[in-house]
């Protein structure tokens, strides 16, 4: 079944309908105002200067060229910014602008306003510094012992999980090094927003971001202002990935703004685009695994260093998901898991859909793999042995107490039909358009991979979200702060709201920090935060409307199914009735369950709930060439309660892409701690010729204890498992080993 | 950072512009130029844009050969009678990035870029193309070989322009095939076109991508000449391995960002075996 032939668009709202998103027809007819589109009058134009080396003393910079050029309005650095020259997601520890030392290549160091985009390059093309260019530390594994290239170290974080025996073993062992290249969000609509600024010194930033009060935080601190002199309000947002939950050009443009006195915008080219946001982690990683005859997992053994680049961002948390997972979906009594992540001088890395789990999956599903080789058992058949069971326990000690159908998942995935034979089109082969290749020419390879990801913040991070909802005379307004970065939540809003309330006149307010922090639209998280906040606060409506009736009529109702039921039974009113001509404001947090840190062996309840998916990749290849066309990706995934079926089938299709896209594709080539292709000409994006059909086997609906309406969130899952049973696809067909992604035309050829 | 715009109306005002002031540059389709212009890796202070000039946008048969206009773009070389008469390059046309830039940009906007990887150019080598160039000097005739001489140099002279390009008509088998990691809309990795010549009982081998200027492999093409029988359109198959090697020896490929030249001298003897065995079927010797 494909997307549109199983859920039709509905124009029914409510809770389990494929209800159409708002945005829908004015993204698609180019009317849908992008943070790209803002304009104010009077405005000027931002532009940055970044450094072209990867580590190099600052001597001097000599701007008096740039700054007389007619046009330009300020030019600022580091001794401009007004408060700490420092800023970070997790802790700051990066600087606004580099002060005496650049440490990537592409950190910014000047800022320019003028009154023209051309004006503005011009002049930063007029700034001169005096760099003395010093030698970059690139390679993560000789970063844990090298000198430092940062006041607080090499190593971010050093984290050991001990679990179990570390004596026991089985009677066969496989053994890999893998390795995963730096994969970019590539988001379409580049990084751009505008600060206006008041005369009382207050400024307002429009931009597009994925989490407003985080960016918020670390604004005031930069700009050394209080918290209600710099309001956030969301622009539109062409996409994240988590590559906007860092700040970018934020403090940029308010330091500009604010020092200028004029609103200031600016647009990343999509070369600076590439060189302005974090990147998934380039990954190294060791496994050991231990099997019984049976197939059974014994004890699994890991090395994992990740490169975080230059600075901190999420890469603490990043490796503690790569760390926590590195088993996979699977039970095993027996862990010895030691990950690093380290600095050096190459580009700063952090939150990239998958969250470190991406990079452990690619390995540890090569190695079941391997087992099921070295056993001779079916590499499916290996895995529903060892499959998760709701009750078992991770290796950090946690057992799940949701739902876990990780069976179910690879059952019902093994059990979907193959595609059809290759059908006798060049077009259709490896090549594609390059009619490289002939039938005679191209191998069929199957691959099967499994995938956990834990949902939401972990670790003891206080995670919450609020939400206001409002009913003015039948008609309902919500806000949150809750970013909208092409999931839907918008349209989810509806849904919630006017499944509780009944009610379908409904106001989604833009989100701004004139409320409460939703917290990130990341980690899987907002269906089930800022969702679950919308919930509370619909519901909190519905208390006090029962109450308000009480008062007036002396009789008890209930809430039955959107209606008002009175106590004996006589009385139904619809809530959307019950509620004309009256007004409510509820505000509500909305908290998960709390986690908690992990002690010194790597244990404890750090996370809140997983989810689980499978991925059946069918490849054809052309060996001689190294070619691969993806011919298929079928997948099953658990989804707790589906809230709205077509967006459902969206994310899950978009991830696979991005899934696919690591596994061919998609690598961010760095030389001496420089990217050699910061542009969409060499990044490569699979297109729709690359993008196979996409077979959805079983969404399984287990309902989630603890999530609104039962749902878990979905975003992320799809990418995991995609890129190992792509490439373990390639190695069907090709017989290769393949230990690196993405897999290249010459490590299939040349092999 | 004022830039003129100048639209020529015709190629007798394309030469007098340029006779005006030769450091003006041209612009065609624009899908390299703005590229650079964006990037500020070319900041012009005069342009003339040229794609509206209707002798560079037409194309003519001429007898035995065609003459394609400079600002014919790809849209027009990869289908309709443009691709009967010149497949191998309507072939190519068709692997150059996507449908709007096939609409912008131009055949003499490729050669002008006179990019290794630029698609037209293996095609162009291997049907032997005259170009002819046009200045308020009056016009002369070049080999495509000859015109370009470097990475992205040609030998165009002060004021001189591409006025059109002219191949022979063949009516034979004709082959281009592309190395890309992706599908659709990759810049070539390496690729080759192989034209017959049955009149001559021979073939044009046209390198791209592994060289810094155009490249027959002109050792291959003669050596293979042994081993193929125009009248049954067999190869005899034992030749083949010293033709891929012949190939690739004719390149010289680098090591970059989208390849490794070990991959490129490989991948081009390949493409070379598959363009060939296409044309013709292998027949065993012993048979
Ligand atoms: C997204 C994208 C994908 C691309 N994919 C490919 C690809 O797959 N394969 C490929 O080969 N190329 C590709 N290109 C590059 C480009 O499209 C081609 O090289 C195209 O043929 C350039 O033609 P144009 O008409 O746009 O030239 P322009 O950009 O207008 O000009 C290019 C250069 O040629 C000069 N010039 C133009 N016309 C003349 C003339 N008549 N006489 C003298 N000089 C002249 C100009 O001054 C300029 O220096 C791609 C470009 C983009 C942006």
């Amino acid at each position: 079944m494909t997307a549109t032939e199983t859920y039709k668009v509905g124009a029914r709202s409510g809770v389990g309908v494929s209800s159409q998103r708002p945005d829908a027809v004015p993204k698609a007819t180019g009317e849908f105002s992008f943070s790209s589109d803002l304009s104010s009058h009077n405005m000027l134009w931002g532009k940055t200067l970044r450094s072209p080396h990867p580590s190099a003393r600052i001597r001097n910079i000599d701007y008096s060229e740039a700054l007389a050029i007619s046009g330009v309005h300020a030019i600022l650095t580091a001794s401009d910014v007004p408060g700490k020259n420092l800023f970070g997601l997790e802790h700051p520890d990066q600087p606004v602008l580099a002060d005496d030392i650049v440490r990537y290549a592409g950190e910014p160091i000047a800022l320019v306003a003028a009154e023209h985009p051309e004006i503005a390059a011009d002049a930063i093309s007029r700034i001169h510094v005096d760099f003395e260019v010093l030698n970059p530390l690139v390679d993560a594994e000789s970063a844990v012992t090298a000198d430092p290239i940062h006041p607080e170290g090499n190593v971010i974080r050093h984290l050991v999980i001990d679990y179990g025996d570390p004596t026991s073993s089985g009677d066969v062992t496989v053994e890999g090094t893998y390795e995963v290249g730096m994969q970019d969000q590539a988001f379409m609509g580049t990084e751009s927003g505008m600060a206006v600024p008041s005369p009382d010194g207050s400024v307002d930033l429009y931009i597009s971001t994925q989490w407003l009060h985080s960016d918020q935080n670390q604004i005031i601190e930069a700009l050394n202002l209080p918290e209600d002199m710099v309001r956030l309000t969301l622009a539109g947002v062409g996409g994240a990935f988590g590559g906007r939950e860092d700040v970018s050009m934020h403090v940029h443009l308010c330091m500009l703004a604010l020092h200028t006195g004029r609103p200031v915008k600016m647009i990343y080219d999509r070369n600076e685009s590439f060189l302005g946001h974090v990147h998934r982690h380039p990954a190294k990683i060791w496994y050991r695994h231990h099997a019984n005859k049976d197939g059974l997992l014994v004890k699994v053994e890991g090395k994992i260093i990740l490169d975080g680049g230059a600075y901190a961002s999420t890469t603490s948390a990043v490796l503690a998901n790569a760390c926590c997972f590195s088993t996979g979906p699977y039970k095993v009594d027996n862990a010895q898991i030691e990950g690093w992540g380290v600095r050096t001088n190459n580009p700063p890395c952090g939150a990239m859909r998958g969250f470190g789990n991406v990079q452990t999956c690619f390995a540890i599903e090569a190695q079941m793999d391997k087992i099921a080789s070295a056993l001779d058992i079916d590499p499916v058949e290996l895995r529903l042995k060892n499959a998760l069971e709701p009750g078992d326990q991770i290796i950090t000690g946690q057992k799940i107490t949701g739902a876990a159908p990780v069976k179910e998942v690879i059952s019902s995935l093994a059990d979907h039909p193959m595609p059809e034979p290759a059908i006798n089109d060049l077009l259709a082969r490896p090549g594609g358009t390059g009619r490289t290749t002939d039938q005679k020419h191209v191998k069929r390879g199957v691959g099967f991979a499994v995938s956990i990801k834990n949902l939401m913040f972990a670790e003891g991070f206080d995670d919450s979200s609020e939400a206001l909802c409002e009913v003015n005379d039948g008609s309902v307004a919500i806000h949150t702060a809750c970013v909208e970065v092409g999931q839907g939540f918008v349209t989810l809003v509806h849904q919630i709201a006017e499944e509780v309330l009944g009610v379908s006149d409904i106001t989604v307010i833009p989100a701004d920090t004139s409320i409460g922090s939703a917290g990130s639209t990341s980690a899987s998280r907002q269906t089930w935060m800022s969702g679950g906040a919308v919930l509370k606060a619909c519901e909190a409506v519905v208390v006090n409307l029962i109450e308000q009736i009480a008062e007036e009529e002396g009789v008890k109702y209930e809430n039955l199914d959107g209606a008002l039921v009175s106590e004996d039974g006589t009385k139904t009113i619809p809530i959307a009735e019950a509620l004309r001509g009256r007004s409510f404001q509820e505000k509500v947090v909305h908290r998960h369950a709390p986690t908690f840190p992990l002690d010194e062996k790597g244990q404890g309840n750090a996370h809140v709930s997983f989810a689980f998916a499978a991925h059946r990749a069918v490849v054809d290849v052309d060996q001689e060439l190294g070619l691969v066309r993806v011919v298929e990706i079928a997948t099953s995934q658990d989804v707790g309660r589906i809230l709205n079926p077509i967006q459902a089938v969206g994310q899950i299709e978009g991830g696979i892409t991005q899934g696919l896209g690591l596994a061919v594709l998609e690598e961010l080539v760095m030389k001496n701690g420089v990217i050699q292709n910061a542009n969409f000409t060499d990044y490569l994006l699979p297109t729709a010729l690359d993008t196979p059909p996409i077979e959805i086997a079983s969404l399984i609906e287990e309902p989630e204890p603890g999530a609104p309406f039962g749902a878990k969130g979905i975003g992320e899952p799809p990418t995991i498992s995609s890129t190992p049973a792509v490439v373990a696809a390639i190695r069907d067909a090709t017989g290769l080993d393949l230990r690196r992604v993405p897999v290249r035309p010459e490590d299939i050829a040349l092999e | 950072m004022i830039m003129e715009v100048l639209i020529a109306s015709s190629a007798e005002e394309i030469c007098e512009l340029l006779g005006q002031d030769n450091s003006r540059q041209l612009l065609a389709g624009g899908t390299d130029f703005m590229v650079e212009v964006n990037y500020r890796h070319r900041s012009p202070s005069s342009v003339i844009a040229i794609d509206r000039v209707p002798e560079l946008r037409n194309w003519h048969h001429d007898g035995d050969s065609v003459v394609i206009g400079s600002c014919v773009t790809y849209r027009e070389i990869e289908r309709g009678p443009l691709a009967t008469l010149v497949p191998a390059l309507a072939q190519a046309a068709r692997t150059v990035g996507s449908p709007q830039i096939r609409n912008a940009g131009t055949i003499g906007g490729n050669i002008g870029t006179a990019s290794p990887a630029g698609d037209m150019i293996p095609v162009l080598s291997a049907l032997g193309a005259e170009v002819s160039l046009r200045s308020s000097e009056g016009k002369r005739e070049i080999s495509l070989d000859d015109l370009i001489v470097g990475v992205k140099q040609t030998s165009l002279g002060q004021g001189e322009f591409i006025e059109s390009v002219r191949v022979p008509v063949l009516e034979s088998p004709q082959e281009f095939l592309k190395v890309g990691s992706r599908s659709a809309m990759v810049i070539s990795v390496t690729s080759l076109a192989l034209i017959t010549y049955p009149k001559t009982q021979s073939v044009g081998i046209g390198l791209g991508a592994v060289n810094p200027r155009p490249t027959r492999a002109r050792q291959a093409e003669e050596f293979i000449k042994d081993f193929l029988n125009w009248e049954s359109m067999q190869v005899d198959p034992s030749g083949l391995d010293h033709f891929k090697e012949l190939v690739s020896e004719a390149s010289r490929p680098i090591d970059d960002h989208r390849s490794i030249a070990a991959y490129r001298r490989h991948s081009i003897g390949v493409l070379a075996q598959r363009a060939l065995t296409r044309i013709f079927s292998e027949r065993s010797p012993s048979v």
